[in-house]
């Protein structure tokens, strides 16, 4: 039996338990990498709730916008397109493959392209809007287009989702909608008393894995803010002046945690932001799942 | 039989040479590895050519260069017990780093040793290559910053000399801006936006002779009054062109390291710029008639003029590295030897870094590049200051600032104030928590 779990023991141990003593312990210290790491107590805590000037900015950033706002939009988008997709009849196969097609995008690919479509002088979605007389946004030049602009890029990278409801409203047993429609029940009725329980868990699976993506949202943030600050030729090459750009409008909670980890080279520190981040997407996950009893459709009884 | 024998002979006496052969190849050249963090057209090709010379006139060793490092890979080489010989990084504000951990060796018993006085480098890269006393880098060529102008644009402006004055060059500045019907920015006279190109505040404080701390090591911004100065003087002509329309026109110029850089295009008619420009514009745009200058300075501080801020490449030798010797000699090369520095500074247009080689015969003159070699060596250049949170400090003021010129600090006062309080804040955090050492 131990053998047959030694795999797995021994992955779990390596790639994920002494990471996490380690990091726990280092969030305790003093640690510049090159150094031995220096005990300091709650310092690097106290230093983040109290002194660090970006820490509130990235959790707002990340909280409110990346899972506040973005979750909700991503599920219910996901969720329309699917059930359009679903109904469908000719060319099912077409429709499927161009709605998911963005989600094989890598996300730096998807990015740059991104930016380059949005750039305020040069790019075609201004210049279309030129043509019309209507003055374009600065997009991701601009702290108050940036989030949303990122918000546009995640929904249009929603086929794995999209997929995972789709495959689950097609799920949804045909006897029900026709006691239902004999009732009497109309389209809308039928979404919200049929499709809608029957797929709660879907709900529930979305929900959870937007909000923990959410919470490590990195990538898309990263690449944007260096290319549209005009600083980075390559995505690899973004400098540590343009991480959030503009005006820590793009600055997460994991930019914040990579960049004093990697280029402030305060590795306590940033073990200390990672043990936060651990211990915030735990909480919510839990609360999130110990409400879901409430809503989602439970078929085997508990 | 006998035949055997002889096979035998010869067989061992193969067997033998092979082995002294062996022994020869392990005693012969030592292979030193030097990491730079140059990547880009000429400037990594003329590193190894040079190195290569050095190879050649050194039989025991062959240097084995390796280009486009940065300096988390320094830091992770380090800790993983793989260190180059030598690194050497563009980020001198990461020195405290390097020298407060040990990372990078103590090079003063070696410059001793062979009476090497660190006052052959001038003040300022003599400055950003230690931390707190402790030496564990030296110069490797320097960056320093000025005014680039189209005489061009200018003559047809009617205007006959560079700015001195801020108050000259905002002038020239409204003078030389086009504006499209819409009211959008077709060409600016001079951009000034913080975060744009080589603009920093630490770059710009210089022209008012703009102070960073107290004796304690304390942020003085609030009280030092140039800051505020600066700050106002920016922000006015940031408002002049308009915050967005200036926004928009950026978004819309070229990459800065390529040939279609906003000034090498005709798109701004003045522009602050790094020394290295000069190189770029004789292989892009060779045809450019422009001119090079100091910054305009403040009208109460015009006996700075001709100063700059400086900060440059900065070597050393990592820790754990098994030739020491070596090394030291070949680092010993690279930043002390005239030729070497002033061959260099040729390929590739930056400052030679001592205050012979600056004087060095070998430097091929260049009207636009000496303008740099003079601010290099005029006595009111400054750096910024090395502190212990490293490059997070500058990143902060230069947040700070580009927050003000969004119009997103109301009261500056106050906001330099906090911001004097958090910068003093991140260096205790960067020291340890508050338990200065």
């Amino acid at each position: 039996m131990l053998l047959l779990m030694s795999p797995w023991i021994i992955g779990f141990s390596v790639f994920f338990g002494y990471p996490l003593v380690m990091s726990a312990y280092l969030s305790l210290n003093h640690y510049d990498l090159l150094s031995s790491p220096r005990w300091v107590g709650l310092a690097n805590y106290r230093y983040m709730f109290h002194d660090d000037p970006q820490f509130w900015t990235a959790v707002k950033n990340t909280v409110i916008w990346m899972v506040g706002i973005a979750v909700p939009l991503q599920v219910l988008f996901a969720f329309g397109v699917a059930v359009m997709v679903a109904r469908v009849r000719s060319g099912a196969g077409v429709f499927r493959t161009i709605f998911y097609l963005p989600a094989l995008a890598p996300p730096v690919a998807a990015t740059l392209g991104f930016v380059y479509i949005f750039n305020p002088a040069t790019g075609p979605v201004n210049n279309g809007l030129a043509k019309l007389g209507i003055q374009g946004p600065l997009w991701f030049n601009d702290p108050s287009w940036s989030k949303p602009s990122l918000i546009l890029l995640s929904l249009w990278g929603i086929g794995n989702t999209m997929v995972i409801f789709l495959a689950a409203v097609l799920d949804v047993p045909q006897h029900l909608y026709e006691s239902a429609e004999l009732d009497g029940a109309g389209p809308w009725q039928r979404m919200r008393w049929v499709t809608l329980p029957t797929i709660s868990p879907v709900i529930l699976f979305a929900v959870v894995l937007g909000v923990i993506q959410g919470l490590q949202y990195f990538t898309q943030a990263f690449v944007a803010a260096g290319v549209a600050n005009g600083q980075a030729t390559q995505a690899a090459d973004v400098s540590s002046a343009s991480l959030g750009y503009p005006l820590d409008s793009t600055l997460f909670y994991p930019v914040l945690l990579y960049q004093w980890g990697f280029s402030n080279f305060q590795m306590g520190y940033a073990s200390a932001l990672a043990m936060l981040l651990l211990a915030v997407s735990f909480a919510v996950t839990m609360v999130i799942v110990l409400n879901s009893r409430r809503w989602v459709h439970q078929t085997v009884p508990r | 039989m006998r035949r055997i024998a002889a096979a035998m002979v010869l067989a061992g006496a193969v067997a033998v040479a092979a082995l002294l052969a062996g022994a020869a190849r392990s005693s012969s050249p030592t292979k030193l590895t030097i990491w730079v963090g140059w990547s880009a057209g000429n400037e990594l090709t003329s590193f190894k050519a040079l190195a290569a010379e050095y190879d050649r006139a050194h039989p025991d060793i062959t240097v084995n260069v390796v280009g486009g490092i940065t300096d988390d890979k320094i830091v992770a080489a380090i800790r993983s017990g793989n260190a180059p010989d030598i690194a050497s990084s563009f980020n001198s504000y990461n020195v405290g780093n390097y020298c407060g951990s040990g990372g990078w060796i103590d090079l003063a018993p070696l410059m001793a040793k062979d009476h090497i006085s660190a006052s052959i480098f001038p003040p300022a890269p003599r400055y950003y290559t230690q931390y707190a006393g402790k030496r564990c880098a030296l110069p490797l060529l320097a960056d320093d910053y000025g005014l680039y102008y189209n005489k061009t644009m200018f003559k047809a402006a009617g205007i006959t000399h560079p700015p001195r004055t801020l108050d000259e060059l905002t002038a020239f500045a409204k003078k030389l801006t086009i504006r499209n019907k819409d009211g959008s920015l077709k060409r600016v006279g001079f951009d000034p936006f913080i975060g744009f190109y080589e603009n920093t505040p630490e770059r710009w404080i210089v022209a008012f002779g703009g102070k960073w701390n107290d004796a304690k090591g304390h942020a003085i911004l609030a009280k030092n009054a140039a800051w505020t100065k600066w700050a106002n003087w920016q922000k006015s002509l940031i408002d002049w062109y308009g915050y967005k329309n200036l926004v928009r026109f950026q978004a819309g110029l070229g990459d800065e390291f390529s040939a279609s850089q906003a000034f090498e295009a005709g798109k701004l008619a003045m522009n602050f710029d790094g020394e290295w420009r000069v190189s770029f514009i004789k292989h892009e745009h060779p045809t450019l008639s422009y001119g090079t200058a100091p910054m305009a300075v403040d009208a109460a501080n015009t006996n700075n003029y001709g100063a700059g801020y400086i900060n440059g490449t900065i070597i050393g030798i990592p820790r754990g590295g098994h030739h020491l010797a070596q090394s030291w000699a070949l680092v010993k090369y690279l930043t002390t030897n005239s030729h070497f520095l002033a061959q260099f500074s040729n390929d590739i247009r930056n400052v030679p870094t001592t205050t012979a080689s600056l004087k060095s015969p070998e430097i091929k003159p260049d009207a636009h590049f000496a303008t740099f070699l003079q601010i290099f060596g005029d006595p009111h250049s400054t750096t910024s200051p090395i502190m212990a949170s490293g490059a997070a400090y500058t990143n902060l003021v230069q947040s700070f600032f580009q927050k003000w010129q969004a119009g997103q600090v109301g009261n500056l006062p106050s906001g330099l104030a906090k911001l004097d309080s958090q910068l003093d804040a991140q260096v205790a955090q960067a020291k340890g928590g508050g338990s200065v050492p």
